[in-house]
C-alpha cells in the first residue's frame, strides 16, 4: 500500500473560523476515498488547500513522496492532481472541445511563435488532441462525441458534470478530486454519473479518486474507504458501513448529543 | 439558423456557398461609396435610414443567416473580397482628400480596436487608456521623424513597441487587481498621460507638435501621386500602408484567437481559478494579451500621427479611449468582423452627419446603451471558436 497523498497537521483558518484543524489524512494509491461530513466541516477547503487555491496556515502536504505544501495550483496540476468543482466551473460560452482542452493545457504547445506562425504544426497538434478528446468522450457518452463544437451553455447539468470530469481526466492525473459530483442532479442522473466514475476507475490504471459527496448512497456504492470530517477534524475513518455506524459520526450528522 | 437546428449543426454540413457573403460585401461597398460621396444632409439621412431598414428587413426575411454562414465557412475568400472592396472605395475617391482621410481613419481605428479586442474581448483586461497608447505611437512618430533618420517603417514598429513597453508599467497594478479595479488603473493612466504631455515642453506642451510625413525608400507620402493623367490624393499612400497594416493585424488577431493561446485567454477570462487549476499561468497570458494589444494600438497610432501631420494632448484624452471601447461594445466583443463594422459606424457617422457632430458623444452613448439593452453581445456576436475553419471532424 503506497501512500499517494498525505496531509499532516494541516490547518487553515478564515478569520476566527478554523476550517481545517490539524487534519491528518492519508490517501492510498488506487483507492476511491470518500470524504464526508456535515456542511462546513472542511471538505472543500481540504480540496482547495491541496490544489493550491488556498494557502495552508500550518501543517504539510506531501504528494507522491514530495513536499508540496504551498505549491501553486499550476504546480499541483503538473504534479498530477486534477479536480472538479462543487459549483460547476466550466467556461459556458466555449465548446465542449475547448473545455476539455483546458484540462489538456500542459500537453499543448504554448509558444507565441508556434501558435501564430506555425499553423501546419498547430493543425497536427489540434487533430491529435481532437482524436484523443473524442476517444475519451466516446467511452462514456457516444452521443456527445458528435457535438464537440457546440457551446457547453446549452447542455443539461449531467452533461456539464461529465465534461468537467473529462476535462480533469484528459490531464491524465494520478489523483482525481471530485467535489460533490451529484450536486444539482436527479437521483437517476446521479446513478448514471456514478456508473461513469466506476467505469473511469476500471479503464484507467493508476488513478486514485477522492470524492466529496452528500449522497450516502453514492458513497456506499463507489468508495473503498471513508474519512469523516467535522469542524475541520477527522472524526472517523474506515469502510462506509463501519463509519456510518460510528456514534460520533451519527452525532455530527444528526446533531444528537 | 432555423429553430430545429443545433447551434453546432453547421459543422456536419458541406461548405456554405460564397455567394451570399460576396453579395453582402458588394452591397456594402456600393453603399459606403454612396454614403461617402453624398454631400446633402437630406440624402445622407436618407441613406442612413435606408441602411437601418435594409438590415432590419434582411434580418426579418432571414437573409442574414446565409450571409453569416458563408462568412463562417469562406472567411479567407470573403476577407480578400473585402480588401478589394476597400481598394474600390479608395479608387473611387482617389482625388478626394477628405473621404480618403476618413477611410484611412477607419482602417487605423480598426487596427487599434483589434488590439483592445485582444485585451478585453479575449483576456478580459479592460483598457480605458487605448487613446493614450495610440498617442504614444503618434508621439513616437513625431519625435523620431523630427530628430532621427530611423526608417519610417521601423518607426511604426518602435511606436508599437513603446506602447507595449509603457503599457508594461501598468502590468503590475493590472495583474494585482481584478475586473473594475484594473480598469480604474488604466483610467488613472489615461489622465496622467494627458497631463504629462501638457507639461512636457520637449513634446510641445499643450500645443503639441508637427509630425513629418512618411517616406518609404525615398517615396514621399505627402506628395500627391501623379501617374500619367491620373492625379491621386497623397492620402492614397497612407491608405495603402493602412490597409496592409489592417490586413496583417486582422490575420494575427484571427490566428491568436484560433490557437491554444486564444483558448487560454478565454479560459482565464471566464474563470481564473479553474484555469489555474489546469496549469494556466494567469499572469503570463494576461501580459501577453495586454502587450500584444498595446503593440497593435501603438503601431496604428504611429501611422495615424504621420497621417494627421500633427499631435497634441487633446487628441488622446480619456474621451477618445471611451470611443475605442464603445466601438468594441458596439461591434461584438471578441469578433474582429464586428470591430470592422462598428468602426465604420462610429467614425463615419458623425463626420457625415454634420448636424450631430457636436453631439457625437451623446450619439455614442445612445448607441452603446441601445446595444447593451437590445443586443448585449454586440452587432455581431462572437461565434464558437473554429481552430481551422475548413477542417471537418
Amino acid at each position: 500500500m503506497n501512500v499517494l497523498l498525505e496531509a499532516s497537521k494541516l490547518t487553515r483558518r478564515f478569520g476566527g473560523v478554523v476550517a481545517l484543524d490539524q487534519l491528518d489524512l492519508t490517501v492510498v494509491e488506487n483507492e476511491i476515498l470518500g470524504l464526508i461530513g456535515p456542511n462546513g466541516s472542511g471538505k472543500t477547503t481540504f480540496f482547495n488547500v491541496v490544489t493550491g487555491i488556498y494557502r495552508a496556515d500550518g501543517g504539510t502536504v506531501t504528494f507522491g513522496g514530495a513536499d508540496v505544501t504551498g505549491a501553486s495550483p499550476q504546480a499541483m496540476c503538473r504534479a498530477g492532481v486534477s479536480r472538479t468543482f462543487q459549483r460547476s466551473r466550466l467556461s459556458l460560452p466555449l465548446s465542449i472541445f475547448d473545455n476539455i482542452m483546458i484540462g489538456n493545457h500542459k500537453r499543448l504547445t504554448q509558444g507565441l511563435w508556434f501558435n501564430l506562425m506555425r499553423r501546419g504544426a498547430l493543425r497536427q497538434e489540434f487533430e491529435v488532441s481532437y482524436r484523443a478528446a473524442r476517444k475519451l468522450v466516446e467511452m462514456f457518452e457516444p452521443a456527445m462525441a458528435d457535438r464537440m463544437f457546440e457551446p457547453v451553455a446549452g447542455l443539461p447539468m449531467i452533461d456539464r458534470r461529465r465534461i468537467e470530469i473529462f476535462r480533469a481526466l484528459v490531464n491524465r492525473p494520478r489523483l482525481l478530486l471530485l467535489d460533490e459530483p451529484s450536486a444539482g442532479m436527479t437521483h437517476e442522473e446521479t446513478r448514471e454519473l456514478m456508473d461513469d466514475i466506476l467505469q473511469v476507475r476500471e479503464l484507467t490504471r493508476n488513478l486514485t479518486i477522492v470524492i466529496v459527496e452528500h449522497e450516502m448512497g453514492v458513497i456506499e456504492r463507489v468508495t473503498d474507504r471513508c474519512v469523516v470530517l467535522n469542524f475541520g477534524r477527522k472524526i472517523a475513518e474506515g469502510p462506509y458501513r463501519q463509519v456510518a455506524a460510528d456514534r460520533q459520526v451519527q452525532e455530527a450528522y444528526l446533531g444528537v448529543v | 439558423m432555423s429553430g430545429s437546428e443545433a447551434p453546432g449543426g453547421t459543422w456536419q454540413k458541406p461548405r456554405a456557398s460564397l455567394a451570399p457573403g460576396a453579395a453582402a460585401l458588394v452591397f456594402a461597398t456600393i453603399y459606403l461609396i454612396a454614403l461617402l460621396a453624398a454631400e446633402r444632409q437630406s440624402i445622407i439621412i436618407g441613406l442612413l435610414g435606408l441602411a437601418i431598414v435594409v438590415v432590419l428587413g434582411a434580418n426579418w426575411l432571414g437573409w442574414l443567416v446565409p450571409v453569416s454562414r458563408s462568412f463562417a465557412d469562406r472567411e479567407d475568400a470573403l476577407a480578400a473580397l473585402a480588401v478589394v472592396g476597400a481598394v474600390a472605395i479608395a479608387a473611387f475617391f482617389r482625388d478626394n482628400h477628405f473621404s480618403l482621410l476618413l477611410v484611412v481613419t477607419v482602417l487605423l481605428y480598426t487596427v487599434a480596436t483589434l488590439g483592445l479586442n485582444v485585451q478585453f474581448g479575449y483576456a478580459g483586461v479592460l483598457n480605458f487608456a487605448g487613446a493614450s497608447f495610440f498617442g504614444i505611437g503618434a508621439y513616437t512618430s513625431a519625435v523620431l521623424n523630427a530628430h532621427t533618420a530611423v526608417p519610417h517603417i521601423l518607426v511604426l514598429l518602435i511606436g508599437g513597441m513603446l506602447a507595449a513597453l509603457v503599457g508594461s508599467l501598468l502590468l503590475l497594478p493590472v495583474l494585482r487587481t481584478r475586473g473594475h479595479y484594473a480598469a480604474v488603473v488604466t483610467i488613472a493612466f489615461a489622465l496622467l498621460f494627458k497631463t504629462f504631455l501638457e507639461v512636457n515642453d520637449v513634446l510641445g506642451g499643450p500645443q503639441g507638435m508637427p509630425v513629418k510625413g512618411m517616406t518609404i525608400l525615398g517615396w514621399p507620402f505627402n506628395d500627391n501621386v501623379i501617374i500619367g493623367r491620373l492625379d491621386l490624393s497623397f492620402y492614397i499612400n497612407y491608405f495603402a500602408v493602412s490597409l496592409v497594416l489592417l490586413v496583417g493585424s486582422f490575420i494575427l488577431v484571427r490566428r491568436l484567437e484560433r490557437s491554444w493561446i486564444g483558448l487560454n485567454l478565454d479560459a482565464l477570462r471566464l474563470d481564473e481559478t479553474a484555469a489555474a487549476c489546469f496549469g494556466l499561468d494567469i499572469a503570463r497570458w494576461k501580459i501577453t494579451a495586454f502587450l500584444f494589444g498595446n503593440f497593435l494600438i501603438g503601431i496604428a497610432g504611429a501611422l495615424y500621427g504621420m497621417v494627421g501631420g500633427f499631435v497634441a494632448p487633446n487628441n488622446y484624452t480619456f474621451a477618445d479611449s471611451l470611443i475605442l471601447v464603445s466601438i468594441l461594445l458596439l461591434g461584438g466583443i471578441g469578433n474582429p468582423w464586428g470591430v470592422v463594422i462598428a468602426t465604420i459606424v462610429v467614425v463615419v457617422l458623425p463626420e457625415k452627419l454634420q448636424t450631430i457632430q457636436e453631439y457625437r458623444f451623446l450619439l455614442y452613448a445612445v448607441m452603446v446603451i441601445a446595444v447593451l439593452l437590445f443586443r448585449p453581445q454586440g452587432l455581431l456576436p462572437r461565434p464558437v471558436r473554429r481552430y481551422f475553419p475548413r477542417w471537418r471532424p
